[in-house]
């Protein structure tokens, strides 16, 4: 019944809140009880034996005070069980956060970012009803019939009889109707679903739909959309609704029963009134637990299938284990070259190699420019270089030391890398640019500002360098975030970079700009750069150029013009003929 | 509260069916109090040994509730669920007609693209809103009422006093728990919205993240913010768990107060013995009707909050209002801006300023330059999306503020640069443009826009948002869409932007066939084959900086021709198929 083996060792990691939680809704279910055996007495007391207030008065004070009591235990119970559900949801989001560090960037740009957000955030939430609620219910609608039954046996053999063979075909129902409603609620979620999803669809689409003047016309459609989806899914309810129906006649008709069979034996006097009352107060409460689970049970439902979704996220193998014996090490402190010897590498899941076998030497102090169809391996050479992936065969070296033993921070530490698409945090402009480095001064931000033309962007906006930017913040045109990633890396200084050239395309001056400021960025740095410019490319010390998982060529742009090859014939078919 | 109230407003007309639901809800527990009352009655009675018959009464009552209370449920759960399916497509469709003249312009306005998402799932949470909010309370007022009734039976003081109970369990209880939780519901917003906007940081700055050394800073830091919501989420949870246990609490208060009263000696009146215990049993099974009523009261919050959303874009002033008397759509499609000035609403700099353009019916005139020149503005104004703050644009001499939005756009094709496909077949995307072509109008659409492929595709499903397709072909598919409106006027906006060299060509050729007795746009930013247009428009920073013949303009050796030159040595078209 749902009990899934991942979330149940969850649990066991937190005996306390949980087993203190179903003690106490135990301990709720003896005082209520003791409550149902006070008010059988005092009515018998009022009712029949005609006491007066001072007759009765111990009774009612006793009755006070384990209503109280009860109301305590209750309360504590379910303080438990939400207890142990934050601590179970917080270490779950540790953990799931833990995890996305560790599979890193190359995981993270193959997935769609606003459903792991939702698993992070909505996923860990909507596991709380199950905790909440759903545990301690599986073992209070076990453990409170059984006291119940504990007392209605001693009172009266033939209620408790009927008692014990009615309960079990609670279970009984549900597993029989349970399935089939199962199925059912799993289909209305899905067609609540697909009807939302649709409806996102129109919302989304309407811009179209009013370029063709259909906007109107749709609203018809949406109706009858819901409309369909309305009778389908009725008719689907009307049969899973009848397992409540069932549920619910046991509990009413076995009160029915009992009310009418120990009435007959009060009347014969084969029973006496106190007691008879006693057990019709208890019947209720009899059934009540295990028709509380089924409500429970639903609530959970949600959160068991959000937690198949984290539980695959969290079993899912990180791929960059460093196999180096001392991941500890240090890069050295000047230049080195870096040199691929061999490198093989294909992404998991896919059969080709992204990289077949890559050899090259990258010189200290140059500029290396990487070219090549979309697909020829450049993104993977580039996420081999910063690490975000781990060569799988052959090796890249940096001086005489492997990559692979030196420690991944350090080696970050030394790189600069300006992507196509820059990120923008939600954050301020200044703490922007200060990625690498937040107490940078305030001399330097000025100075960076202005190398990376940022200036006119800082006085446009309102708070200058302390608005806020990103996704609730200013808006921020692509080139601008390009001129922010510029700046990161003119605080960062670091001796390496990386850099996916901004393509422009169309504003002259932008252009100009651009390169001016990239060439002040590059001097003295090792740079590899996915080109996007001839220009860059002639200029460069170096070009790779990639072509299906291989370096075909390599050399500089007079060198590679003379050779007959796919440079020249590129160049060619695109109108470049001879040297410049 | 006032969103709460709106919100019924819009539902009103299926006021009836939540009336029955909760009139259903209603006898269920009424039910349930029947079958308890009368199995009490049938104690009571027995306990003084009377004749058998004398039982009858209540045993009739035991059966009739106890099969009712079964068989009452049942209708409940299935009248209250239709409701709930009618009241959320009452609001689907409330919604989609309140932001159907707001499109595109306002909603453009709102940045964050997840927007629509976020109203999706506004509008879906207010699902709950009969089921949760409406019903409950209902419900326990009828309930309340009718135990009043019972009580008056006996004595005025009894029903006085059951209605000071029901009166701190529906009303005293939920807002002291309201009082003792103020603030923490707006705290909580606060610190999920940080979470939320800080996890997407992580996600997807985690490359710069990674690479500056402050991965772990960051994630340390939503360690913190997860622990301050669960904080506040514990706060809140010590009050709300104690919800259920005060009723019964006051349930058990209840008791008391009525046994003291019915203790012989304190009566007001002469009760009858057999009515002890069936006044004690109706006191506490009334109670079963109050204990939704604290999940009522954190719904209410999370609807008024959904809602309020949700009225805020609805409220929205639209950009463009129809013309009352509309007049015909001009026979001639000459298009012309006359010193047309325009800014987006909330930002200071023009889109374009004191803009001229003359389009000669029949002409074919290209507007280039760099984006953010205000190239897609022009669109937009000409599809009238927006109206011009200034200046005005006519067709055929016609103010287009005089026609009407619905047939102005009929008349004009348009392929932009963002196609949008729905999730259905190739086919219904097709006869979007055209809802009464045959199967031969699509198949010659489709290979002329260069998709001969998909002759035998049409029943295809695109996919969600076409995405089963590749950009080339979902382009194509909207050019496809362009030939079957065969408007006499089309905007081809960067429209050709993810097609390859050649198809490129190719497509283009068609295009420009099909369009010869056509007033065509064509905004572009790739300067090719330009010596076919009859004139080049030049925009920089939302002015007209050049203008001429393709060849007039790379003589005058300006803006026009280094962004030429700059293309011609552009390597992206040779070595990234993008």
């Amino acid at each position: 019944m749902n009990l899934d083996r991942r979330l149940l060792q969850l649990i066991r990691q937190y005996p306390w809140p949980f087993g203190l939680s179903v003690l106490l809704g135990t301990i709720g279910g003896g005082l209520l009880i003791a409550q149902a055996f006070l008010l059988s007495r005092l009515i018998d007391a009022i009712f029949l034996k005609h006491s007066g207030l001072n007759g009765i008065l111990s009774l009612l004070t006793m009755f006070a005070a384990v209503s109280i009591l009860r109301a305590v235990a209750n309360w504590s119970s379910q303080e438990q069980a939400n207890k142990g559900s934050l601590k179970i949801k917080q270490q779950l989001h540790e953990q799931l956060l833990n995890k996305i560090a560790d599979l890193g960037p190359t995981y993270t740009f193959s997935t769609q970012s606003g459903a792991l957000a939702a698993k992070i955030i909505k996923g860990v939430e909507s596991l709380d009803p199950y905790f909440t609620h759903f545990i301690p219910q599986v073992f209070l609608s076990v453990l409170l019939p059984l006291s119940i039954l504990a007392v209605v046996f001693p009172t009266d053999m033939i209620t408790g009889l009927i008692l014990l063979l009615t309960a079990p075909l609670i279970p009984v129902f549900m597993i029989l109707i349970g399935k089939a409603a199962q199925n059912a609620t799993k289909k209305q979620w899905e067609t609540l679903s697909r009807m939302s999803g649709s409806f996102l669809d129109v919302l989304q689409g309407m811009t179209t739909l009013k370029l063709f003047g259909r906007s109107r016309a749709r609203v018809r459609k949406i109706s009858e959309i819901s409309e369909a989806f309305r009778h389908a899914t009725m008719k689907v309810l009307k049969v899973a609704f009848l397992s409540s129906l069932a549920l619910e006649l046991v509990g009413t008709i076995s009160t029915a029963i009992i009310a009418v069979e120990i009435g007959l034996r009060l009347l014969e006097g084969s029973m006496a009134f106190a007691s008879a009352f006693f057990l019709l107060l208890l019947t209720p409460d009899f059934y009540l637990p295990l028709r509380q689970l089924g409500t429970k049970f639903h609530a959970g439902m949600e959160g068991v299938s959000a937690a198949n979704d984290i539980f695959s996220l969290l079993e899912s193998k990180s791929p960059q284990e460093t196999p180096a014996p001392y991941p500890r090490s240090k890069p050295a402190v000047s230049l080195q070259h870096i040199r691929f010897e061999n490198v093989r590498f294909s992404y998991a899941g896919d059969q080709r190699f992204a990289l077949q076998n890559i050899s090259c030497d990258i010189e200290p102090g140059k500029l290396t420019a990487v070219i090549g169809p979309s697909g020829s391996g450049k993104t993977t050479f580039i996420n081999l270089l910063l690490r975000f992936i781990e060569p799988q065969e052959g090796s890249i070296m940096y001086g005489s030391t492997e990559l692979g033993m030196l420690d991944r921070k350090e080696w970050r530490k030394l790189i600069s890398w300006i992507p196509q698409h820059p990120y923008l945090f939600n954050a301020t402009l200044r703490e922007n640019i200060l990625l690498a480095d937040p107490n940078t001064s305030e001399e330097t931000v000025t100075e960076t500002v202005e190398i990376s033309r940022l200036d006119p962007l800082v006085r446009s906006l309102p708070q200058g360098l302390d608005t806020p930017v990103g996704e609730g913040g200013a808006k921020i045109s692509g080139g601008e975030a390009q001129r922010i990633s510029f700046a990161r890396a003119f605080i960062k200084k670091a001796p390496i970079l990386i850099l996916d050239e901004p393509t422009s395309h169309t504003d002259p001056i932008l252009e100009k700009e651009l390169i001016e400021t990239m060439n002040t960025l590059v001097a003295g740095k090792t740079t590899i750069l996915i080109a996007h410019r001839l220009s860059t490319v002639k200029n460069a010390d170096r070009i790779l150029v990639f072509d299906k998982g291989n370096i075909v060529q390599s050399g500089t742009h007079i060198s590679l013009l003379q050779a007959d090859g796919y440079y020249r014939n590129a160049l060619s078919s695109f109108g470049e003929g001879g040297p410049a | 509260m006032k969103e709460i109230l709106r919100l019924l407003g819009i539902v009103r007309s299926y006021q009836w069916w939540m009336l029955l639901a909760a009139i259903l809800g209603f006898a269920t527990i009424g039910s349930g109090i029947g079958l308890l009352v009368s199995s009490g009655y049938i104690i009571s009675k027995a306990a003084l040994h009377p004749a058998i018959n004398e039982l009858q009464l209540g045993i009739a009552g035991v059966r009739l509730f106890g099969f009712a209370r079964g068989i009452l449920r049942y209708l409940e759960r299935l009248v209250s669920h239709s409701t709930t399916f009618r009241i959320l497509s009452r609001l689907r469709i409330w919604f989609y007609q309140s932001i159907e003249p707001l499109s595109p312009a306002r909603l453009l306005e709102y940045r964050s693209g997840d927007l629509l998402q976020r109203i999706t799932g506004d509008i879906d949470s207010l699902e709950n809103l009969y089921s949760r909010i409406i019903a409950p309370p209902l419900t326990a007022l009828m309930i309340s009422a009718l135990t009043w009734l019972l009580m008056g039976m006996f004595s005025p003081l009894f029903s006085f006093l059951i209605f000071a109970f029901h009166a701190c369990a529906a009303i005293g209880l939920p807002l002291l728990a309201g009082y003792l939780n103020r603030g923490t519901a707006k705290k909580m917003t606060a610190t999920r919205n940080e979470l939320q906007s800080m996890t997407l940081d992580c996600i997807q700055g985690i490359s710069d993240l990674t690479l500056f050394g402050r991965l772990e800073e960051h994630t340390g830091k939503l360690y913190r913010l997860k622990a301050e919501e669960l904080r506040l989420q514990r706060k809140q949870a010590v009050i709300q768990r104690a919800h259920e246990p005060i009723t019964g609490l006051l349930m058990n208060g209840a008791v008391l107060s009525f046994l003291w009263l019915l203790t012989p000696g304190n009566t007001n009146g002469p009760i009858e013995g057999v009515y002890i215990a069936v006044i004690i049993i109706a006191v506490m099974a009334s109670f079963e009707a109050f204990l939704p009523l604290p999940d009522a009261v954190q719904h209410i919050e999370a609807d008024a909050a959904a809602g309020k959303r949700l009225f805020e874009i609805v409220d929205t002033r639209p950009a463009v209002t129809a013309p009352k008397q509309p007049a015909p759509f001009p026979l001639n499609h000459a298009i012309s801006f006359e010193n047309v000035s325009f800014a987006y609403p909330g930002t200071d700099a023009a889109a374009l300023s004191a803009i001229n353009i003359k389009a000669e019916h029949g002409k074919t005139i290209a507007i280039v330059g760099p984006s953010g020149a205000g190239k897609s503005t022009i669109t937009n104004l000409l599809l009238r999306f927006w109206n011009p703050d200034k200046g005005r644009i006519t067709i055929g001499g016609f103010d287009i503020g005089k026609l009407d939005p619905e047939s102005l756009r009929q008349h004009i094709g348009v392929v932009s640069q963002k196609t949008y496909l729905f999730g259905e077949t190739v086919r219904e995307n097709l006869l979007l443009a055209r809802p009464d072509a045959n199967d031969a109008d699509l198949k010659t659409a489709l290979e002329r826009a260069g998709l001969g492929t998909f002759k035998n595709k049409l029943e295809q499903w695109v996919g969600q948002h076409g995405m089963s397709l590749s950009g080339g072909e979902r382009q194509r598919i909207a050019i496809a869409r362009m030939l079957l409106q065969d408007a006499p006027i089309v905007l081809l906006d960067e429209a050709t932007a993810n097609l390859d060299a050649l198809t490129e060509q190719q497509v283009m050729q068609s295009i420009l066939q099909f369009c010869s007795d056509k007033t065509l746009l064509v905004i572009t930013h790739r300067l090719r084959n330009m010596e076919r247009y009859d004139r080049i428009i030049v925009l920089s920073k939302g002015s007209i900086i050049e203008e001429g013949t393709h060849d007039d303009l790379l003589g005058q050796k300006g803006f026009y021709a280094s962004m030429w030159s700059l293309q011609q040595s552009d390597t992206s078209g040779l070595f990234e198929h993008d």
